[in-house]
């Protein structure tokens, strides 16, 4: 698209407009000379037609947000709601940065793009880690072998050779190998406000070494790494490295340096070694068979140690160029703009070793066009653009505009781009299908759930009391509803903690809770509300009644949602326990008092979430293992609950390799939830994508973030596309304008006649 | 005046302190630094000593008001207020919680903040005391009145009205300008001009009230029944003597909202996602970044001190009768 006079003049088509252009402002230029404005008047009158008319020349329309050109391109425009915080690999843990960072660093595993369920494959290794299990009598064990048994495990990690990295400043040397900007002169600091500034980039090849560098990163206890404590109880030596390492910072700090840099490169790890140039070894004390997922999280992806030194020099932290900001990696893209107030741009990677579309996937994925691409070379978007978008309003109609390749619904939105057919399918209205958009959806590896507080006297505790009215409760609050309601149907109602596409859960009849719910006519219904009044009443609460007070038994719901758009909701739990007698009394509050209540356990009942890290029942099941709790050890058990059985058979679930024996484990556990319901399972919630035709190869995929160089662009489909949803719409401008002429004139004749009437 | 103005910017000392120890308070009445230590480590797997090592990292490892384990004056200085105070009377902002300058980021943003107030402020005022001419010219007919009715109306509707009928309208149904973002540069234009509008067309209401007051207060004046007695006309008599005159508490008016130009507006940033000041405050509040919070309620505090400052002075420009002793 043409973006100056100078670039319409090199086509056809826009030189004949050019020269009517100019031939008519020519012509009015004449007719103003002769009129008998002032020539100031005439200058702006004319400036001003030049302007229009070259507004209206333009291929671009008046309302895009881009600069002109952009849209043809392989570029990928998309959104995102709130500045990433971090963008170390060190710190992140939270989706929104993950969208960046994943283009960015290649962990050295990372999940199969159209496999499922969800399968693992080597990323920067060359094959998936070799796992060799050692006993306490140092010989090694077998796949069989009981964890018990086990003293260590070793994941020996062999990386591709040749993998290079980004352009980067910090990797650029001079001919004799000295680093360009190590150290920082004053005259090249001073003439720096970005990364992009720096003149000179450099590269090097990947090597072991930046692996196990970015371990010990996660050690370091000033980086503030999410999962330093977790990997504490799990890596041989983590746990020494983080003092070891802590000491050593604060002995620089003491010893006067400004900026100081430990050079973790000096201190040891015990449990992580490099072996070779391209392979390195990480000890896992016992056995902690999810350690694999973690190899394919950013976590665990490369640093290479002159990036940190180059950024740790004095000065360019005062211009927010550090590694929080600017990653470095040897992923398909590199970051090369980072204004988080605005804009992000991914660029494709120059140095990218290179990686082919997947050519396995189901008849499903053949159908849907997801192989057409099958071996071909990625990444196909050269260029990814995301704007920073805080409200839901402006984003929804830019995507329906054509500025945002993808979008989800926000609720507000949701019947403009949804429906729901007979059998309760969803598709897209018409006003989605005749711009061509598609619809994914996808249930999340995530639980939203109602938790009771197990630690309360009321509605806690392993008495059959309290198990029968948590379980008459669970009957109760119909979340079929609640999806229906408050979801717009997005969601799935959960028989138990494990959502669907992880281990352990099951589907249909045999997946059924016959707590709450029964399979009737073929499909699972809830429990009538009579079976509750009747669990209500064995556990001595006949009609909700409280026998110690006579009145209705009152419950507590802590909640964070205190603002006026969830009242339906909370109105909505308090209904629902009405149908049993029992008044809720809703304790809504800030989001702080909500934590410090959890973490007390004066909470009573409670609503939370989880999102799973990885898809292995481990992630979901720790929520509700006793040692985990949350008043006695601050873990991530909300609920308090504590069963000497579950327990037992959590401890020797995580451990095996998933299998029929695990499987088995897995239904007795769920059973035990089921019966104690120290949750109301609530709901698996469904992920909704909306994405405009001129996007390929799109999956939901809810475990890998790297998904950006699967996309394919249609960029020519795009701007057509653009010029049609976009004309420029002048005429109510032009009535705008009648009317405010019109309803001067009685002014101007009024002032007038009144200059008029003084005059005489 | 030069002793007038010394002695208010002395003045201005006391008033900092307190809204710095009044934010300081309101701030950690709400949260605590290890709420702010949970907001900033994530929702997932934050362990104690994780709490513990960012409080230390970030300074707030200590009380918040008296450190009562130590002696003599360090019980005061040794305290989470007087660290994070103490920087801000000579500007050195620090960083924020999550690792970013301050000072910088603030540099960076005011730009875009003031791209949009001052347009927003200098067409809005040439509009209003447009209108408010108009009006006061029609006085007592039904022009007047009517002006004035739909003046009030305007006033009473939302501006997050204005906001999302705008966008709805010039953005999305007549596709005139983009509905929201920003650019740099020449760029930035087109992002601006619907933001403008909408403030422009937000303030007609309260300014032309504000503004037909002063005129009609002035038009009642015996200096303008003269004029008219001398036979001037009466757009003559508006503009030549009414206008003047009424330009001084126009004038004091605006001066005393230039300073906060740099601030930005909450809503309007929020809403066309423009990466300024404004929107820069909402994010800090909601992130619960105390470090920014507490810079920007600074410098709200000390632009506005400026800008009364500067309203004195203008006076004494405005009307050789003031004099500042």
């Amino acid at each position: 698209m043409p973006s100056s006079v100078g670039d319409l003049a090199c086509r056809p088509k826009a030189r004949r407009e050019l020269r009517t252009m100019v031939r008519k402002v020519t012509h009015i230029s004449v007719a103003l000379k002769s009129s008998r404005l002032s020539r100031w008047c005439r200058q702006v009158l004319v400036l001003s037609l030049l302007s229009m008319l070259l507004v209206g020349c333009t291929d671009q329309a008046w309302n895009d947000p881009y600069r002109a050109g952009k849209a043809a391109g392989t570029v990928f425009f998309s959104s995102f709601p709130e500045r990433p915080k971090h963008l170390d690999p060190v710190r992140s843990y939270s989706s929104n940065e993950w969208a960046f960072i994943s283009q960015v660093y290649e962990p050295p595993l990372q999940y199969h793009y159209l496999r499922r369920p969800y399968t693992l494959v080597p990323l920067t290794a060359e094959n998936l880690p070799e796992i060799r299990r050692v006993g306490h009598d140092g010989r090694l064990l077998g796949d069989d072998a009981a964890a018990a048994d086990v003293a260590y495990t070793d994941y020996v990690v062999r990386i591709r050779p040749g993998i290079r990295y980004q352009p980067h400043p910090a990797l650029a040397r001079h001919d004799d190998g000295s680093h360009v900007y190590w150290p920082l002169v004053p005259e090249v600091l001073g003439r720096v406000n970005a990364l992009a500034d720096f003149e000179q980039t450099g590269t090097r090849e990947l090597v072991a070494d930046d692996y196990v560098y970015q371990i010990k990163r996660l050690a370091f206890v000033p980086n503030h790494s999410p999962v330093a404590s977790l990997m504490a109880e799990h890596i041989e030596g983590f746990a020494e490295f983080m003092r070891a390492s802590k000491a050593a910072f604060e002995g620089l700090d003491k010893s006067g340096s400004s900026e100081p840099w430990l050079d973790l490169r000096t201190l040891a790890m015990s449990g992580v070694e490099v072996i070779d140039r391209y392979t390195y070894r990480v000890r896992i004390l016992n056995t902690y068979p999810q350690f694999v997922y973690w190899l394919a999280m950013n976590f665990f992806a490369p640093m290479p140690w002159e990036a940190e030194r180059f950024y740790q020099q004095p000065g360019l932290n005062e211009k927010n160029i550090n590694l929080h900001w600017y990653p470095i990696g040897t992923g398909p893209y590199m970051l090369t703009e980072n204004n988080p107030n605005l804009r992000m741009t991914l660029v494709r990677n120059p140095n990218f070793h290179g990686e082919r579309y997947p050519s396995q996937g189901s008849a499903q994925d053949r159908r849907d066009g997801l192989l057409d691409d099958a071996g071909k070379p990625m990444p196909f978007v050269e260029r990814a653009i995301y704007s920073l978008e805080k409200e839901a309003i402006p984003r929804w109609n830019k995507f329906l505009q054509g500025y945002y390749d993808n979008s989800g619904i926000a609720s507000d939105s949701f019947d403009q781009a949804v429906q729901f057919g007979s059998g309760g399918e969803a598709t897209l209205t018409e006003e989605m299908i005749e711009k061509g958009i598609q619809l994914s959806t996808a249930v999340e590896t995530s639980i939203y759930y109602t938790g009771f507080n197990m630690r309360d006297p009321v509605v806690g505790g392993d008495s059959e009391r309290a198990r029968l009215l948590r379980q008459a409760i669970s009957i109760a609050i119909d979340f079929e509803e609640f999806i229906s309601i408050f979801r717009n149907g997005r969601g799935e109602a959960a028989q138990g903690p494990l959502p669907p596409g992880i281990f352990g859960h099951r589907a249909g009849r045999t997946g059924v809770n016959p707590v709450t719910h029964q399979w009737r006519d073929g499909r699972v219904q809830r429990r009538p509300i009579e079976d509750a009044k009747r669990l209500l009443e064995q556990a001595g609460y006949a009609q909700g009644r409280d026998p110690k007070t006579g009145g209705p038994l009152i419950l507590n719901y802590d909640t964070p949602a205190a603002g006026p758009d969830s009242k339906a909701m909370l109105n909505w739990y308090r209904k629902q326990l009405k149908k049993l007698g029992i008044e809720l009394v809703i304790r809504a509050t800030d989001y702080n008092r909500f934590q410090d209540k959890m973490l007390k356990g004066t909470a009573q009942l409670f609503s939370w979430g989880w999102n799973a890290d990885y898809p292995d029942p481990e992630n979901f099941l720790f929520l509700l293992y006793g040692p985990n709790g949350k008043v006695e050890s601050k873990g991530e058990n909300a609920a308090n609950f504590r069963n000497a059985e579950f327990d037992a058979l959590f401890l020797k679930m995580k451990d095996m390799p998933n299998s029929p024996e695990r499987l088995r484990v897995l239904d007795r556990m769920i059973d035990i939830l089921r019966d104690e319901s120290p949750w109301l399972f609530g709901f698996f919630p469904k992920a909704f994508g909306l994405h405009h035709g001129w996007v390929e190869n799109v999956k939901p995929h809810l475990m890998a973030k790297n998904t950006l160089k699967y996309r394919r662009v249609d960029g020519e489909a795009r701007v057509a596309a653009q010029q049609t949803w976009n004309r420029p719409v002048l005429w109510p401008l032009a009535i705008v304008l009648g009317i405010l002429v019109i309803s001067v004139i009685p002014a101007v004749i009024g002032f007038i006649a009144s200059e008029r009437s003084r005059a005489l | 005046m030069t002793a007038y103005i010394i002695r208010r910017l002395l003045y201005a000392l006391p008033i900092l302190i307190g809204v710095n120890a009044l934010t300081f308070v309101l701030f950690f009445v709400v949260n605590s630094p290890d709420d702010m230590a949970r907001m900033h480590l994530g929702g997932k797997r934050v362990t104690d000593q994780a709490i513990l090592a960012w409080k230390e990292d970030h300074g707030y490892d200590k009380p918040l008001l008296i450190n009562q384990s130590r002696e003599g004056s360090a019980q005061l200085t040794d305290t989470i207020l007087f660290e994070k105070s103490l920087r801000l009377f000579v500007f050195d902002f620090g960083q924020s919680d999550n690792g970013r300058d301050i000072s910088h980021d603030i540099s960076q943003r005011m730009w875009p903040s003031l791209a949009i107030a001052v347009p927003t402020l200098l067409v809005g005022l040439a509009v209003n005391i447009t209108f408010a001419l108009l009006l006061a010219f029609f006085r007592a007919s039904y022009l007047d009145f009517w002006g004035v009715v739909i003046c009030v109306g305007m006033m009473s509707i939302s501006s997050l009205f204005y906001i999302i009928g705008g966008q709805f309208l010039v953005g999305k149904l007549l596709n005139l300008v983009p509905i929201s973002g920003y650019d740099t540069g020449v760029h930035a234009w087109k992002f601006m001009v619907l933001p403008v509008i909408v403030g422009v067309i937000g303030g007609i209401g309260s300014g032309t009230r504000w503004y037909r007051t002063l005129f009609l207060e002035e038009i009642q004046r015996d200096y303008v029944r003269s004029a008219r007695a001398k036979g001037l006309s009466e757009h003559l008599v508006l503009f030549r003597h009414v206008l003047r005159n009424a330009l001084i508490p126009i004038l004091t008016g605006v001066v005393v909202v230039l300073p906060m130009l740099f601030i930005g507006s909450l809503l309007t940033e929020s809403f066309f996602g423009i990466p300024g000041l404004g929107s820069y405050t909402i994010e800090a509040i909601s992130n619960q970044d105390f470090a920014i919070v507490r810079a920007m309620v600074f410098l709200g505090a000390v632009l506005y001190i400026i800008g009364l400052l500067l309203t004195d002075i203008s006076y004494t420009i405005a009307d050789p009768r003031v004099r500042l002793d």
